[in-house]
């Protein structure tokens, strides 16, 4: 069946009627008895990438958690492609922040990547054949075959990045989850991100960040929400990241736009 | 020298000799799972944590191994979860609720086994007793190690994505909270079951320098599992020999061994040595 958006549905192998899309319906998340989410509801695509924009304790990070899995909305909905997101685990990988990360642990740019096999062979295979492929086709994809036997913490900011993004690809999930993937780089750094983002959602993925610097947003995400524990505005990134909005998410502290 | 000969043919040195190897290698094993959470320091408060569990077992019901060991492996579930509750339900952060609670109950031992009469023992209990140990606590030793090598190599995969990134852990699915009691819980098995032969104080020591040596010396995770291992029974054994012709108390050895091996990497470790070769 082909879709609205035109675009080949790179590995996977699931195969899904009716598109490929993320509904978010009315969601709301609480601390204990804070409530840092109120209402959310966004729709998105595959082939698209969706910047999660706001000031600090906005919700964002919550946001992430809750489309990764690792805390139960209070209410609302989401679905991918009317089932339940929760039933869909395989379909969703989750990169952490890069201050989160122990980069001393003893593994490989590999181990790494391998892990991202984990949720197709569980605990009882071993990696097979077509696992290598897949893992060394993400090496390959991220450019990270030379660096595979380095340990993580031996790598620069940008190949750091691209290998946790090679373990989403090796998951062969559809939409990636990334918390603050530009925090930290420098600027050749983040703009092959931004590439690379471009190449895996046009590859057909959606593409789910955190994002903090206004000034870049709307040169790497196409689509935007701006968010303050609630909804503030939800489209085009250029069409959200207006004046106005701004002042509502981050009242009169807001940094301006760039041009 | 041809007394230390003789020594070893009698039982009681071939049973701590072999004591040695065992709870040397299991401890060394589940050291890497405290080096890669990076929780030593927490796991150190819950084996003095243990005291006031064996001297309320022994309160209650005597010297019976069995009841001293669930009463210990009790006494550390309560401080570590509890110092849990208390963080979570308060304003005392953990690392605080966990030293007071771990002091608590250390001194609530103490106090008990002194009460009891058994100032002599509080030594072995505290340091070890090497010698002292019987069949039955080799073969419990045996156990718990086998237990912890076999849970952690068929669990290896998970365990290693849950250790290093345990955000993605869930979100893949893997249950990491009961991933997070089961490392608990094994590793109060294998800290009890070591009791008699480093102690309560010592024990730390045996817990984290195998994997620790290991880390500085290896960039893989399974090596930090079995070259853990194999240092920490390697050590004791070591420490064994040494400490009867030097006339050292056996415990205390194995933990200096094992702390001159960890500084030895330390320095000269070919990757990530002080004295590496720069260039």
């Amino acid at each position: 069946m082909v879709t609205e958006h035109d675009h080949i549905c790179w590995g996977g192998g699931h195969h899904h009627c009716g598109g490929h899309t993320l509904a978010v319906e009315g969601i709301c998340a609480a601390y204990g008895k804070n409530e840092v989410l109120t209402n959310i509801s966004f729709k998105a695509s595959c082939g698209q990438t969706l910047a999660l924009i706001g000031p600090n304790g906005a919700g964002k990070s919550t946001l992430l958690n809750l489309l990764a899995g690792l805390m139960p909305p209070t209410d609302g909905s989401m679905k991918w492609n009317d089932t339940p997101l929760q039933a869909a685990r395989h379909e969703t990988a989750f990169m952490p922040q890069r201050t989160e990360v122990n980069w001393a642990f003893p593994i490989t740019v590999r181990e790494l990547v391998e892990m991202g096999r984990y949720p197709s062979t569980g605990i009882w295979k071993r990696l097979q054949h077509h696992d290598t492929e897949i893992v060394e086709k993400a090496l390959h994809t991220l450019d990270l075959t030379n660096l595979q036997h380095r340990q993580i913490g031996a790598l620069s900011g940008g190949q750091q990045q691209r290998a946790f993004l090679a373990r989403a690809l090796a998951q062969e999930a559809h939409i990636l989850l990334l918390d603050e993937p530009f925090t930290g780089l420098d600027v050749p750094g983040m703009e092959s991100l931004g590439e690379l983002l471009r190449t895996l959602t046009a590859e057909g993925r959606l593409i789910i960040a955190s994002h903090h610097d206004l000034s870049t947003a709307a040169q790497i995400f196409d689509q935007a929400l701006l968010l303050n524990g609630r909804t503030i505005a939800y489209g085009a990134t250029t069409d959200v990241l207006n004046e106005q909005n701004l002042l509502t998410a981050f009242g009169k502290r807001h940094i301006t736009v760039a041009p | 020298m041809n007394e230390f000969l003789q020594f070893l043919t009698e039982p009681i040195a071939l049973r701590s000799l072999w004591a040695c190897a065992v709870i040397g290698f299991a401890n060394g094993f589940v050291s890497a799972l405290v080096v890669l959470r990076r929780s030593s320091l927490q796991i150190g408060t819950i084996s003095c944590a243990l005291l006031p569990g064996i001297a309320l077992a022994i309160l209650l019901f005597g010297f019976m191994q069995l009841s001293i060991l669930i009463g210990a492996v009790i006494a550390g579930l309560l401080v570590g979860l509890g110092s849990l509750f208390i963080s979570r339900r308060g304003k005392a952060d953990h690392d605080t609720a966990l030293s007071i609670l771990h002091t608590t109950a250390f001194a609530l031992g103490y106090i008990i086994l002194i009460r009891l009469g058994l100032q002599q023992k509080v030594d072995d209990w505290l340091f070890g007793n090497i010698m002292s140990m019987s069949d039955t606590d080799l073969w419990i030793a045996w156990a718990t190690g086998a237990l912890a090598i076999t849970a952690i190599t068929i669990l290896y995969r998970p365990l290693l994505i849950f250790l290093f990134d345990p955000r993605a852990a869930t979100a893949m699915g893997i249950p990491t909270r009961a991933y997070s009691y089961g490392i608990f819980t094994l590793i109060i098995l294998v800290l009890v079951s070591s009791l008699q032969a480093v102690g309560a104080f010592l024990t730390l020591g045996l817990m984290v320098a195998p994997a620790a040596t290991m880390y500085l010396l290896s960039d893989r995770a399974s090596l930090m599992f079995w070259g853990g291992g194999l240092i920490g029974s390697g050590g004791s054994i070591l420490a064994f020999f040494l400490s009867y012709p030097l006339g050292w108390h056996p415990g205390a050895t194995i933990i200096v061994v094992l702390g001159c091996i960890f500084l030895l990497a330390w320095l000269f470790s070919p990757k990530y040595g002080l004295l590496r070769h720069h260039g």
